[in-house]
């Protein structure tokens, strides 16, 4: 009875924050959740702020955009420029296109918050790539993290559809001409084309309804899935608890790191405002798309040199180096020259997404895995990816072939004809060079596992020799060296069994051996040192 | 799948059970030490920081973290002295950036001051102040115990059962139906997003008896104003700037006028539906329907500045490089009593890029 006056004595004497958080306790169960999460352990990695600046310029992409929501008019009303920037006084121009100018010379801080939008958006999407390039070659996508390469893939997309539909917002000459693009291409869909343009620019284009139509999409349907996917990317990051790299004392069944309370709210708190300040400063020294330079959109205008945003230069590349083909058959036009690149885009970008499922078929592996690989063993997954971002890269110079020619002093025509050429053969050198560079790579750490270090220091033996003194490695390092798992090919079996009946082994199996061997048979990876190798070569006898 | 059926020897040994369980110097460690000589040591020991040994080092650092917030204090500060000092049209000329808005510059600075030192602050702090010891967590497995599993398994089974779900075939498919119409009406309500396409994309404003008017001057076009090696461009009698479809209409009647010696031009056809050499072409390229704007007087190429598609003007707009999938469109014109320039109809075929209906 006396401990109940105590406890209720005490609560009443407890400071201000505690009865605070009492009452929200006894309304959303908070203590649990912070029991849960406040000393949460995350492991410590440079590369594992990738994800952070993804999250920090998306956060900083609301704040900006909503700002910029108090002054754009999403409106196609044609009106003639009468503000302060005098080249385009008098010029015919949609609202749109003259609120953009207002907020860029007659709103104080509303040029430095669009160009701090616009940044933020180019560093958000390539930050997702570089992370979603650390999450593949470390082989952080395995099971039980599929599903958030999904929803990580899907914020890529959806992201650079947001970034596309933002830009042509302002409604001016260079954007313009690619919304234009864009409906050329959903022109080239058959049978269903002239319909989607049709609906989507309601009428023909440009008509009066796609800036308000993007308006929606940009400021609202795009980003409220992407907020809801990039909840539920960071709910899982947390449920599976972080990946960590191989290393002492790190294992499956661990992870090895420093709490969330206090020193990751400290640095990736710290993090966010370090992202924050410096695109901020980037966007203030930097120009980017100076609308008032590139004019209003006019359908029968152009500029040189027009380029989309660089996430959009893979299509822009598709687009550009594709033969015109197009087929005129029973009163139809198939224009393939348009509408393969328009197949190739969502194909290329899919290959990443179901790559996980594709792996884990291949190794028939059903466990968990929290040990991120190292790219080199890991040598075929580390090849694809690299070829993959190789036919990425080359796509992104055929997309901007005119620049690179003007710039280069190079003929356009043989830019074209490099990257229709490399396409095809650049992934495949890619391919077969970085898998050598990273057998080559696992052979290093084999010789440094069995032999040590190389010390530099040589030494002259008394019958005249020189060798060179190698240093054991510490145990850490002969653990972390080791610790790798190698997969045992999937062999078919034997097609006939022990009486001479024939087996019957399906297509699916057979091609999944075949992968298997690709994969992980002989060649492919180098067995690492096993024990019995080690104590001879340690013992005295297997002098090198 | 049929990898489910892998024997559990051809997958790679468990980390643990490979090395050793990794411990911190537990028992289980010790004992396989002779055995394994790759075995896990465990966590390393925690190396001290200057600060976590010399208190003097801690208080330096303390300092220093003190600075970058006052100075993140004094940029936000300074942010506001320039929203008020300096007027929104005031350029001024730095070094190696030119001449910028002062606002703008000003403004960026100072906001990227203040965020920053924030940001450097704290990480100064997590990294010199904040302990360092990295601790171990254990991790659980995703997937539910055997017991959970067949608990919600039990569960389901149950509101299968008191709902009638699998039993009552009839509620549940006509429901299944139901679902699976409804958002029918979401789609039929999208219908007046804009009309069909009908004969939209086959016409444009060109018409017989047309006059050709310049872009630049609006007056209409005679033969003499286009001198061999120009480019003119041109759209048709009656529309003006302010209408309210003047892009939509633009954007299929634009029109790019030169001028070729007769005998340099290949294409018969081209040849007839010219006069004296001049010849029309549609300006909205055939690929996806960029405006062409780039000539070449000398080999009568025009380039479009989009994609790169090349037409050769003298030989029937043929496409001699690039993605286009076929020549611009002829526009066939003439001279009126007047003297002007004048269609003598519309294209005979759609302009623009393909489409499925283009035929």
């Amino acid at each position: 009875m006396s401990t109940a006056t105590d406890t209720k004595r005490a609560e009443r004497n407890a400071p201000a924050g505690e009865r605070v958080a009492d009452w929200a306790d006894g309304r959303l169960g908070i203590y649990t959740l912070a029991k849960a999460n406040m000393r949460k352990i995350f492991p410590d990695h440079w590369s594992f702020m990738l994800g952070e600046i993804c999250l920090y310029s998306f956060i900083i992409i609301i704040l900006t955009g909503v700002y910029l929501t108090l002054f754009f008019t999403p409106s196609m009303n044609e009106i003639v420029y009468h503000g302060p920037y005098v080249p385009l006084q008098g010029v015919r121009m949609s609202e749109a296109f003259a609120s953009t100018m207002e907020i860029s010379f007659e709103v104080r801080g509303g040029l430095l918050i669009r160009q701090i939008h616009h940044w933020a958006a180019l560093i958000f999407i390539a930050a997702m790539m570089v992370h979603m390039m650390r999450v593949f070659f470390t082989g952080a996508f395995r099971k039980p993290r599929e599903v958030n390469w999904l929803f990580g893939f899907l914020l890529l997309v959806l992201g650079m559809f947001t970034g596309f539909t933002g830009y042509s917002l302002p409604d001016d000459l260079l954007s313009g001409t690619g919304v234009r693009f864009t409906q050329g291409a959903i022109l080239s869909v058959p049978i269903v084309g002239t319909y989607i343009s049709m609906f989507l620019f309601g009428g023909e284009f440009p008509g009066h309804d796609f800036v308000g139509r993007f308006y929606s999409i940009h400021i609202l349907l795009l980003p409220g899935i992407m907020l809801a996917l990039l909840v539920g990317h960071l709910i899982l990051v947390v449920y599976h608890k972080h990946t960590q790299y191989a290393g002492p004392g790190r294992t499956e069944k661990n992870v090895v790191g420093m709490p969330l309370l206090p020193v990751y709210m400290a640095k990736a708190g710290g993090f966010f405002f370090l992202v924050f300040g410096i695109i901020t400063v980037v966007a203030a020294i930097a120009t980017l798309n100076p609308i008032w330079s590139i004019g209003p959109y006019r359908v029968d205008q152009v500029s040189t040199g027009a380029q989309p945003d660089w996430y959009m230069g893979f299509a822009e590349g598709l687009i550009r180096v594709m033969p015109g083909w197009e087929i005129n058959a029973w009163g139809h036009t198939l224009a393939l020259g348009v509408f393969i690149p328009l197949l190739i885009f969502p194909l290329v970008l899919g290959a990443i997404a179901v790559y996980p499922f594709i792996e884990s078929w291949v190794t028939g592996d059903k466990r968990e895995h929290h040990i991120l690989d190292r790219p080199r063993n890991a040598p075929t997954r580390t090849g694809f990816g690299v070829a993959w971002l190789t036919a990425y890269f080359i796509m992104l110079i055929g997309g901007g072939n005119d620049i690179v020619a003007t710039h280069f002093n190079l003929s356009i025509n043989a830019i074209t004809w490099f990257v229709r050429i490399f396409f095809f053969a650049g992934p495949v050198l890619a391919f077969i060079i970085t898998k050598r560079i990273c057998l080559g790579l696992q052979r290093r750490d084999r010789e440094k596992v069995l032999h040590g270090r190389e010390s530099g220091i040589i030494k002259r033996l008394p019958h005249g020799e020189f060798i060179e003194v190698h240093e054991p490695l510490s145990q850490g390092d002969l653990f972390t060296l080791t610790s790798h798992e190698q997969y045992e090919p999937i062999e078919v079996g034997p097609t006939v069994d022990e009486n001479g009946v024939e087996r019957k082994v399906s297509l699916v199996k057979k091609t999944q051996a075949k992968l298997s061997q690709g994969f992980y048979g002989e060649g492919n990876q180098i067995p690492k040192p096993t024990a019995e190798e080690y104590k001879e070569i340690t013992s005295g006898h297997g002098h090198h | 799948m049929s990898s489910q059926d892998i024997p559990e020897e051809n997958l790679p040994a468990e980390q643990g059970a490979a090395h050793g369980a990794a411990g911190h110097g537990g028992t289980a460690v010790v004992q396989r030490v002779d055995e394994d000589p790759f075995h896990d040591p465990g966590l390393p020991a925690h190396k001290p920081r200057i600060q976590d040994i010399d208190e003097r080092a801690a208080k330096r650092s303390e300092r220093t973290v003190a600075l970058l917030f006052t100075l993140s204090m004094a940029a936000t500060v300074a942010f506001i002295a320039c929203f008020v000092v300096f007027p929104v049209d005031k350029l001024v000329y730095i070094w190696p950036f030119g001449r910028v808005s002062a606002l703008n510059f000003s403004l960026g600075w100072t906001l990227g001051a203040a965020l920053f030192f924030i940001g450097a602050g704290a990480v100064h702090w997590a990294r010199t102040l904040m302990s360092d010891v990295e601790v171990a967590d254990d991790r659980h497995p995703i997937a539910a115990s055997p017991e959970v599993k067949a608990k919600v398994l039990a569960d389901l089974a149950a509101g299968n059962e008191e709902s009638g779900f699998g039993r009552r075939k009839l509620v549940r498919n006509t429901m299944f139906g139901a679902l699976a119409l409804v958002p029918l009406t979401g789609v039929v309500l999208l219908r007046d997003l804009g009309p069909l396409p009908e004969r939209k994309l086959r016409e444009t404003l060109w018409d017989k008896g047309k006059q050709l008017i310049n872009m630049n001057t609006h007056e209409p076009l005679r033969p003499e104003d286009i001198t061999v090696g120009s480019l003119v461009f041109a759209m048709p009698e009656g529309l003006k700037h302010d209408d309210h479809d003047f892009q939509i209409q633009i954007g299929k009647a634009a029109l790019m006028i030169v001028r070729i010696q007769p005998e340099d031009i290949k294409d018969k056809r081209e040849l007839e539906w010219s006069h004296d050499g001049i010849v029309a072409f549609s300006k909205i390229c055939t690929h996806v329907g960029c405006p062409i704007s780039l000539y070449e007087q000398q080999t009568h190429h025009v380039l479009c500045p989009c994609h790169q598609s090349t037409f050769d003007l003298s030989d029937g707009a043929r496409v001699i490089f690039g993605p286009a999938g076929h020549p611009l469109p002829q526009l066939r014109i003439g001279v009126n009593a007047e003297g002007n320039l004048e269609a003598l109809g519309d294209f005979d075929e759609p302009v623009g890029a393909s489409f499925w209906e283009r035929g």
